[in-house]
């Protein structure tokens, strides 16, 4: 058992859980955190493909891509947030 | 004889997992945002157990801390919109409608599928390279910097990161777009501790912020990381109103948002102008051109991350309560 036969199943595991979740969520904020588990998943297998056998070092392609993932989804959530908040501010009036 | 870390890798993978069902399991999402929270402060902690310190920075500061600001933001806004704001549970922002058993099969059987790809993807994959790793050392000298990740994501792949710096810079013109003109939720009454505790705070996220901005040349760390951190210095004036956004603050703001981008893509031209490709940094100015990009993004980032975190522009008409936070 090695980090990276864990963690890859880890990876494997939290998309497929954030997957179902971006299908069945009904919820519109529910729905974004299962997105969010979606793209850690994904960091879970990138992270692990750049894991070595320490002492040697991990390759930092995937971390420096990992990286710029994490950036892109904050802006990504960002907008998807302030989406969901127009729309609930927009129902709300309607509903007056 | 097994090793003592390898039952801690276990439990902290069954963690995690159980943390990601739990937060689409639980009813009230007040509850699933923190759970959520901590669901990213543990994937971070199983990325330094593969030995990735950077990703785990990225994953802490940005992917939770950040993130989480912005979902319990939202989750204010949503419930004085929706008149809930006073219930105990915050239980659905959207009516739920029943569906039907066949569509919840077809989902299950798609996920199943998906799953089952990618978990034969990964036993596929061969074991430990060849990656990009031999070719990173041998260019390292020429970087810059000592520090590899640093080195790919500002040197060797510097494009990647200007577009990165630009969708930031699309995002905040985007949530700008879409608050326009859209009524705010009261900010909640801040207590006494709150002043306290920004003052005593304040200095030392400035300090770990521009230090790990800092360190990113030769150890984990960097402009993203550190920019998350100053970022919550913003947060925090905001919350405690030390700083409340004026319609006259527009331009600088903008200013900043730009600013990142700007330098980073004026340094690419200015080099491509020398006969060079772009980014192709001259060796012996390259740590300092990547030390000035890199300090100029991160007040960049820091000042776009609190302005998604604010949300809507500062207009005329909203004056002291106009702000929604949480």
């Amino acid at each position: 058992m090695t980090p990276d036969l864990i963690y890859g199943f880890t990876g494997v595991a939290v998309f497929a859980i954030g997957l179902v979740g971006a299908l069945c969520a009904q919820d519109r904020l529910r729905r974004v955190l299962a997105l969010k588990l979606c793209s850690v998943g994904a960091g879970f297998m990138l992270v692990v493909g750049a894991w070595r056998e320490p002492p040697a070092a991990p390759d930092p392609v995937p971390h420096a891509l990992v990286i710029t993932g994490i950036v892109v989804m904050v802006s990504a959530t960002a907008v998807a947030l302030a989406l969901i908040r127009r729309l609930q501010s927009l129902e709300a009036e309607d509903d007056r | 004889m097994t090793d003592p870390l390898v039952i801690f890798d276990l439990l902290l993978a069954a963690s995690v997992v159980a943390l990601a069902v739990a937060v689409l399991g639980v009813r009230d999402l007040f509850a699933a945002i923190v759970l959520f929270v901590i669901f990213g402060l543990l994937s971070a902690l199983s990325w330094v157990r593969l030995s990735a310190p950077d990703v785990a920075l990225a994953e802490a500061a940005i992917g939770t801390g950040v993130t989480g600001a912005l979902l319990l933001k939202t989750l204010h806004h949503l419930r004085f919109v929706s008149g809930t704001l006073d219930q105990q549970a915050a239980l659905s922002v959207t009516p739920l409608l029943p569906v039907p058993g066949a569509v919840i099969w077809a989902n299950a059987a798609f996920c199943g599928l998906i799953t089952l790809g990618l978990a034969a993807a990964f036993l596929g994959a061969p074991q430990a390279g060849p990656g990009f790793d031999p070719l990173v050392a041998d260019a390292m000298p020429q970087s810059g910097v000592e520090h590899p990740v640093t080195g790919v994501l500002l040197n060797f792949r510097a494009y990647d990161t200007l577009m990165e710096v630009v969708v930031l810079l699309a995002a905040v013109i985007a949530v700008w777009q879409i608050e326009r003109g859209m009524s705010d939720a009261p900010a909640p009454v801040m207590g006494e501790v709150w002043q306290g505790f920004a003052r005593l705070a304040l200095p030392a996220i400035v300090v770990v912020g521009t230090y790990l901005l800092w360190v990113g040349a030769e150890a984990p760390g960097g402009a993203f990381q550190g920019g998350a951190v100053l970022a919550a210095v913003g947060l925090l004036l905001l919350l405690t109103r030390a700083y409340v956004p004026r319609p006259a603050h527009r331009g600088i703001a903008r200013g900043a948002f730009v600013l990142g981008t700007g330098a980073f893509a004026a340094v690419a031209l200015l080099v491509a102008g020398g006969g060079r490709v772009a980014f192709e940094y001259p060796p012996e100015h390259a740590k300092s051109l990547i030390l000035l990009i890199e300090g100029l993004v991160t007040i960049s980032i820091a000042i776009t991350l609190a302005a998604l975190f604010h949300g809507r522009e500062p207009v005329a008409l909203s004056t002291q309560g106009g702000r929604n936070d949480t």
